[in-house]
């Protein structure tokens, strides 16, 4: 699965990188801690946060995630989206809540 | 044992500039790939090398992250001059904190670092001296 069949699916907005939607999305981690998503959330994952500052796109960079949803209409800042352009992480947002993300991202990974 | 060092490199980092956060770690993680270290050796080196900037980032005033790649093993040095750790033991407790609102806000200073860095290490060692700063002693076997 893409990334491109979660904003058509989940209707998210894509706030960045709209060419690396092609990026097969091998699972999610949904976290706020930093230090758990750096331990625990694999390559290729989705990653569901409600962080929006900049530093969110080096962990994404680090962890070699395939995108972020930015969750509960969270606003991305502005460094934000130059950081995860220049690298290349595709920034998608949502008015959902985590959970719900999460468990539709579920759903479509596993079917 | 003396092992033959194929690689070694200082990285200085500037404590409170959260804009450069990171840029340390993904250097150390591209020389590691350069140099063939893939998978979970990788892995572990990504998180510690992390945790142990973000630690400087976050409550030193300055420090630097010595990389030195030998093909048995990773060493990574994290040392900082800053206030110190008063108690060790209590630090290393899953989390126990001293972040500030600020840094808690932004996701960082859950006090996982500590215990992230030690459970990805097989060898490391802790030190410091109050009012001085923080010394991290990091091996990772090579596999």
């Amino acid at each position: 699965m893409t990334l491109m069949t979660l904003v058509e699916q989940l209707n998210l907005t894509v706030r960045c990188c709209q060419e690396n939607l092609g990026r097969s999305v091998t699972g999610g981690y949904i976290g706020d801690l930093l230090s758990d998503v750096i331990a625990n959330s694999s390559r290729g994952n989705v990653w569901i946060t409600r962080q929006s500052h900049s530093n969110i796109v080096a962990v994404a960079e680090l962890k070699e995630h395939a995108g972020i949803i930015l969750v509960l209409a969270r606003e991305p800042e502005k460094e934000t989206l130059e950081k995860a352009e220049k690298v290349g992480i595709p920034i998608l947002s949502t008015p959902l809540h985590g959970f719900e993300v999460a468990g539709r991202v579920y759903e479509l990974i596993r079917n | 044992m003396v092992h033959t060092i194929r690689y070694k490199n200082s990285f200085p980092i500037e404590g409170g500039n959260f804009d450069e956060a990171g840029v340390v770690s993904l250097r150390v993680k591209s020389i590691l790939k350069d140099m063939g270290f893939l998978g979970e050796t990788q892995r572990r080196v990504a998180i510690v090398a992390y945790e142990s900037e973000l630690n400087i980032i976050s409550y030193a005033r300055s420090g630097h992250i010595t990389l030195r790649i030998s093909p048995q093993e990773i060493r990574i040095d994290a040392e900082d001059e800053g206030p110190g750790i008063d108690d060790i033991e209590l630090a290393m407790k899953d989390g126990y904190s001293t972040a500030t609102d600020r840094i808690r806000e932004m996701g960082f200073g859950a006090g996982m670092g500590l215990s992230n860095i030690k459970r990805c290490s097989d060898t490391f060692e802790i030190t410091s001296e109050s009012n001085k700063g923080v010394h991290l002693r990091i091996l990772i076997d090579a596999n």
